[in-house]
């Protein structure tokens, strides 16, 4: 499925667009809460392939990837159970360079391809530093997402946007990933700012924690990418149907 | 004193051949294109480098002296001249580093500062310069070496920091680091990030080797004076991320000394007990850089081990990943056991405590003295630090031992 015009085509329809996370190999269950959260509303799923080393985590995401590592998940060993998953939205995969680069980036490219991921997301890998993983993801028809932060700069948050695909992911505050008890200041401004740069889908991401968050963030930009707040969920013990239930609210929240 | 000319700057996005780069979120990216463009004013700016080079004299004690070890070279067989950064402010060279960018951070308007330490000696150095420049100041340091440091950490709260015990992974330097990166990406805006190695994102690399290279430009010209206009056939320093040795290696690079790095060989090499990045890493990019790091097969990092909190850490910085590429310098490890006989060696037979990481250089050279390193030669090893601060450890150690 062709991520960014699976996207295009829900936000032209008018719906708010809506992106869990979930961490790959977080228990046995994680194929079947990727599947309960698309049943649930998600427009797209991100999976998290655990690093040992996830300098854009905050403490929910360190500790759900330390469990997947301990469980035994492998980056070809998320790809591989992700081929399994037969769900009707794109599947996006954001992992941490180093596993990237170990893979080597023509075989990453192509065995995410092969596995059906649409899209990646590598946060420690920016605009400028692109130029192997980028092109290596074009050929294989992996889209890779940009990210773009409070701290972007005008004219490189112009280039971010065109040379992003799938959508680009606005960083709604000044931080890593884990829940906050408010939305924060700077995510208004970043959905403009990034609308304003481009037409391609823009997603908000980083902190949204709550269905009212979510509503808030989604004004300004085309939806939502929420991880640790459904990420804990997991880690409580929860599995799909708390995932799903997790993401039906936000779904209602965005869709009212 | 007076600062020898700048170095050579790496080529594009911080590059060392194949290594190096600015692998870091997009959220710290402008902030470190702005201290890209700061450092490179700064440095060929005359009253900046007249500013650094008098903190460096009149606040952190330099030039350092360089000591001939006698009963030492007389036990080993070869000429063993030690640079004395024990005998700096702080009591290790990473004051030179901190000044600097204590500097950097009061020029582009930034009123608070973070670190990462391993050893402590960073922590300490960047406490020491944040209470003399006014500036806020938060450590970050692994919760295992809180409790193996505490002397350290006990100094870092006297001069008005505050110390924050990371007990993620490993609980010492690499995790130090991620959670000081962390923090940094919440708080760039008003705050410098005072990175304690030559590694880390560019301009992190260059600009702590050129902080670092007094070190080796004084070593240079004392030995000369000790030589009769001769440089040493052995320059050999310790390397956990590698900033005291690449301001060594800077000041003889172009001589035909032979450049010698010394990695934390643990528990030994074979064990998998042990930090030793160029022996046993791989290239790949964690911490902003390309450079050589401890994995596994799928890229997870290893925790390194060592004896010495400030050699445990599975990377290196990436100027020592290209030495070693190049031939240019070469690397080698001593284990856990090698270290703490040279620290009980150098003390008892010269009157000199040192750290647990340049103990590690002192065990090379003693062990490889009449091997690969010719009967009659001249050694310098830098001496990057003093032992106070791993005294209780050592006491504790030797005596479980007895
Ligand atoms: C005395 C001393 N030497 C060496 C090191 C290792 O650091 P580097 O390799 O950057 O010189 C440390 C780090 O804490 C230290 O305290």
């Amino acid at each position: 499925m062709n991520l960014e015009s699976h996207l295009r085509s829900r936000r032209d329809g008018g719906a708010k667009l809506l992106v869990p996370y979930v961490t790959g190999g977080l228990g046995r269950e994680w194929h079947e809460v990727v599947r309960a959260v698309v049943d649930a509303g998600a427009d797209a799923v991100e999976v998290g392939i655990p690093f040992s080393d996830p300098i854009m985590d905050g403490r929910t995401i360190q500790e759900a990837s330390q469990r997947a590592l301990d469980l035994g998940a492998t980056p070809v060993g998320v790809m591989d159970a992700m081929a399994t998953i037969d769900v009707p939205a794109p599947l996006v995969v954001m992992t941490y360079y180093n596993l990237v680069a170990r893979l080597g980036h023509e075989r990453c490219a192509r065995h995410l391809r092969q596995c059906g991921v649409d899209g990646a997301i590598v946060p420690d890998l920016p605009y400028d530093e692109l130029d192997g993983w980028g092109e290596a993801a074009d050929a294989a028809g992996v889209e890779t997402v940009l990210l773009a932060a409070p701290t972007t700069p005008d004219d490189r948050l112009a280039q971010i946007c065109e040379r992003s695909h799938g959508f680009v992911y606005g960083v709604s505050l000044m931080g890593v990933t884990g829940e906050r008890d408010e939305l924060a200041s700077h995510a208004g401004e970043m959905g403009r700012r990034c609308k304003a740069a481009t037409d391609k889908p823009v997603l908000l991401g980083v902190g949204i924690s709550t269905p009212a968050q979510a509503a808030q963030a989604a004004a300004t930009a085309d939806g939502v990418i929420v991880g640790s707040a459904l990420v804990r969920r997991l880690l409580d013990g929860g599995g799909p149907d708390e995932a799903a239930a997790f993401v039906r609210s936000l779904r209602v929240a965005l869709d009212s | 004193m007076h600062l020898g000319p700048p170095g050579p700057e790496p080529i594009g996005l911080g590059r060392f051949g194949e290594f190096g780069g600015r692998y870091a979120p997009e959220t710290l990216v402008p902030a470190l294109v702005q201290l890209e463009r700061e450092f490179r004013d700064a440095w060929s700016d005359d009253d900046f480098r007249e500013e650094y080079a008098s903190l460096l004299s009149s606040y952190a004690g330099r030039p350092t002296p360089v000591t001939e070890c006698h009963r030492l070279s007389e036990r080993l067989g070869v000429r063993v001249m030690l640079k004395r950064e024990d005998l700096a402010h702080t009591g290790s060279h990473k004051i030179n580093n901190v000044l600097g960018q204590a500097l950097l951070t009061r020029r582009m308007g930034k009123k608070r500062v973070i670190a990462e330490t391993g050893a402590g000696q960073h922590g300490v150095a960047t406490a020491t310069a944040a209470a003399l420049f006014g500036l806020g100041c938060i450590v970050y340091m692994g919760a295992v070496d809180v409790e193996r440091q505490a002397l350290n950490v006990w100094r870092m709260k006297l001069l008005g920091a505050d110390v924050i015990p990371v007990q993620s992974g490993s609980a010492t330097l690499k995790d130090a680091v991620n959670e000081a990166m962390r923090s940094w990406v919440a708080s760039v805006e008003s705050t410098h990030y005072c990175l304690g190695s030559a590694m880390g994102p560019h301009p992190f690399p260059w600009m702590v080797r050129e902080f670092q290279r007094v070190v080796g430009d004084e070593a240079r010209e004392q030995c000369r004076e000790l030589l009769g206009d001769a440089d040493p056939d052995v320059v050999v320093a310790c390397v956990g991320g590698g900033s005291n040795a690449i301001g060594t290696f800077a000041g003889f690079i172009d001589t035909g000394a032979r450049l010698v790095g010394v990695e934390a060989g643990g528990l030994g090499l074979e064990s998998g007990q042990h930090g030793a990045a160029v022996e046993r890493g791989v290239p790949g990019v964690v911490h902003g850089m390309r450079s050589l790091f401890l994995q596994d097969e799928y890229g997870q990092v290893l925790e390194a081990s060592s004896i010495s909190a400030g050699l445990d850490y599975p990377g290196v910085g990436p100027e020592h990943a290209m030495l070693a590429a190049s031939g240019r310098a070469e690397y080698h490890a001593a284990t856990d056991e090698e270290a703490l006989a040279a620290f009980q060696l150098l003390s008892a037979i010269e009157g000199i405590v040192p750290a647990l990481e340049p103990a590690h250089a002192i065990a090379w050279v003693a062990r490889e003295a009449g091997r690969t390193i010719a009967p009659g030669s001249t050694v310098l090893v830098t001496l990057s630090g003093r032992g106070d601060k791993d005294a209780a450890q050592v006491a504790e150690m030797l005596g479980e031992l007895e």
